[in-house]
């Protein structure tokens, strides 16, 4: 077992495979040196051995899943740009913030030249001619190691004219962000990339593969994804697809935070590992913290309705996931235990998508602020059963229909499947409310026992939010 | 002054050439104007307009769009405690009374000699190292009260500066393109295939 205090929360125990964090346990793992010495640009080398189609179609056999929320898989993706339109682009999303998630960064800061290994790959395969690698504003150390990386690789010939001296030229273009959880939403991070407000675009038309940066088409990527590439290229498909499942395969990176005995982020095996396994498994989080059980957990970042220990055996499978009404989102879980206040903790999910909200789309800009706000006066005990009510409606002004929810035996329910339908053009509303409805679903007890029964509730006066 | 200074107009414009368009360079160019000022001054997103192409207005609402731009004076130091799930259940908001206590302010606030900011922010990507805060964005993991008096009284003395640069100043090292490696910005109204991607087959 092993942390390395050079890669704060890294935990790597038990025996598992590692495909992106292989290197973590060196110090300096983000020298072009160290990378040399542990099979550095041998997948970019293997890679132009073969042609473009021939990579394409290894990535695609594997079928390397996004690992930045959505779950589509990279090579389908790449496949999506309409044939014979250039130039298409590359754009890397590093702009990591979804609640809960914690990977990307330790990616960027721990194995940069992996991720450029990663992006030259991609660009290769999919005749990307430009590369942009978005990095999230508050990361001023990813920025410092990916721009220490390229300098290297570029004075390499790893990046830039004639990569090792073949045909092949691509740039790639370090670029910042400055601070908006929505720029995360890849039509948004183009827009931003535009040098924009992070404004999401609605989908159809602007698919970023058809429609995307300066209307060409473009590939947007996750840190994470784009890591397993070189691995993926030295080893072949079977190696990687010898790991988890078939329609899981490889690894993933998981954060697991709150009140477990030993947060950490992890490199587990996709598809076959469970939230029962991460959370009590002696090699992952080792059970609940002192000696507490556990209430609900977030199971894919804060944009995920909530499971119970109902649901601890749901396996790392997106669809498995999905039929128990949540996600896996970001690979973000985090855990409540039963000193947990349920309300307060809905609230401060709500409250983050209802700041950052864009304030494009009326029911997000509107029903985020208004969730916030009327769960506020009930966690303040000032709230009456009526809001309650209120909650869910102004969440169905957001979500029509039914929202997704994991089952309950003691409450009878049964699960409602994800995806939800929505009224906006991104997930940031459905994201403001999915904490409250979770919340209200399987622990409607605790927000009841809050509720003033006085007619006379505060009033909430009408401003603007900032 | 502040509009970009020489030397930073020059490096603006190295920056504005790597883009197929120059209003890309937008928010690096704003986080250069912030590094040279401390924050973002209106003189300077009208010189950042001038670079790329827009308006004075068009760049002020991008600017305008995104938290880690500050338009009025902050402290050196921007004291930034994470407030979101995972540090929420570890204990967040008591680290943030303390924070308040210590600096004597409300977030929001700046401290009376100028030297720290304070902000309720959210979520900062290490939320296995909760509570966590950042200071000018560096992290500082499992916060504690006394870990918290520590890190003040160091910054006061200045024991951190060659880790935790002031406000403004982000990555301290640029991307450095050698002009003979540089392929150079690929615009979007150029249609050709690229030279080492093979034609489709004629069926």
């Amino acid at each position: 077992m092993a942390t390395y205090p050079w890669a704060a929360g890294y935990v790597d125990d038990g025996d598992r495979p590692k495909i992106v964090t292989a290197r973590f346990e060196h110090e300096d793992s983000y020298t072009i040196t160290r990378y040399h010495a542990t099979e550095g640009y041998a997948g970019l080398k293997a890679a132009l051995t073969r042609t473009p189609g021939e990579v394409h179609d290894e990535v695609r056999g594997a079928t390397v899943l996004g690992r930045g929320g959505a779950g589509f898989p990279a090579g389908t993706k790449w496949g999506l740009m309409p044939p014979e339109k250039y130039p298409r682009y590359l754009v890397v999303n590093g702009d990591e913030s979804e609640p809960g998630t914690y990977k990307d960064r330790l990616l960027m800061e721990r194995d940069p030249h992996q991720l450029i290994e990663g992006c030259l790959i991609a660009a290769y395969a999919a005749g990307l001619s430009q590369v942009f690698l978005y990095i999230r504003g508050e990361m001023p150390l990813a920025h410092e190691r990916v721009a220490t990386a390229l300098n290297e690789a570029y004075a390499a010939g790893y990046v830039g004219k004639n990569i090792l001296g073949t045909d092949f030229s691509v740039d790639i273009i370090l670029h910042w962000g400055a601070g908006a959880y929505v720029v995360g939403e890849e039509t948004a991070l183009i827009e931003s990339l535009e040098g924009k407000r992070g404004e999401p675009r609605l989908k159809p038309p602007y698919f970023p593969a058809a429609i995307g940066l300066y209307g060409q088409p473009t590939i947007v990527n996750n840190v994470e994804t784009l890591s397993n590439l070189p691995w993926l290229l030295r080893n072949g498909v079977a190696a990687y697809t010898a790991i988890g499942t078939e329609t899981s395969p490889g690894t993933r990176m998981v954060a697991v935070s709150g009140h477990v005995a030993r947060p950490g982020v992890f490199e587990i095996v996709n598809g076959t590992t469970t939230f029962r396994d991460l959370l009590f498994g002696d090699e992952f989080c080792q059970g609940i913290r002192d000696g507490n059980s556990l209430k609900a957990f977030v199971p894919g970042g804060g944009s995920a309705p909530w499971f119970t220990p109902e649901q601890l055996d749901v396996p790392f499978e997106g669809r498995v996931a999905g039929a128990a009404g949540s996600m896996l989102g970001s690979g973000a879980v985090m855990v409540m235990d039963d000193t947990t206040d349920i309300p307060t903790a809905a609230l401060t999910l709500t409250r983050f998508y209802a700041h950052e909200s864009c304030g494009q789309c009326t029911p997000c800009r509107e029903g985020g602020t208004w969730l916030m706000r009327v769960l506020e006066r009930v966690v303040e005990g000032q709230g009456t059963r009526a809001d309650l009510d209120q909650l869910l409606e102004i969440g169905e002004s957001i979500c029509p229909g039914k929202f997704p929810h994991a089952a309950n035996s003691a409450l009878g329910l049964e699960a409602t499947p994800f995806p939800y339908k929505m009224t906006t053009i991104c997930f940031v509303g459905p994201s403001a409310y999915a904490p409250v409805h979770s919340a209200l679903t399987h622990f409607r007890d605790e927000f009841e026992a809050r509720v003033a029964d006085t007619p006379a509730r505060r009033q909430i006066p009408v401003t603007a939010v900032h | 002054m502040s509009r970009l200074n020489e030397a930073n107009t020059i490096l603006a414009k190295e920056i504005i050439a790597r883009y197929p368009k120059a209003r890309s360079a937008t928010i690096p160019l704003l986080h250069l104007s912030q590094q040279q000022n401390g924050y973002v001054t209106e003189e300077a997103m009208a010189h950042v307009a001038e670079l790329v192409g827009a308006t004075p207005a068009e760049v002020q609402g991008t600017a305008t769009f995104y938290e880690m731009f500050k338009f009025r004076p902050v402290g050196k130091y921007l004291v930034n405690i994470c407030g979101t799930m995972s540090c929420q259940l570890m204990g967040s908001e008591a680290l943030l009374h303390h924070a308040e206590e210590v600096l004597g302010v409300k977030p929001g606030g700046t401290t009376a000699d100028g030297m720290f900011t304070l902000e309720h922010a959210e979520c900062q990507a290490a939320c296995t190292e909760a509570p966590n805060m950042q200071v000018n964005y560096r992290h500082c993991h499992r916060m504690t009260n006394e870990a918290f008096d520590q890190l003040i009284a160091d910054l006061r003395e200045g024991k951190r500066d060659a880790d935790i640069p002031a406000h403004g100043t982000l990555a301290r090292i640029r991307q450095q393109i050698p002009a003979e490696k540089a392929v150079g910005p690929v615009s979007p109204d150029d249609p050709a295939r690229p030279v080492w991607t093979p034609a489709p087959e004629v069926k």
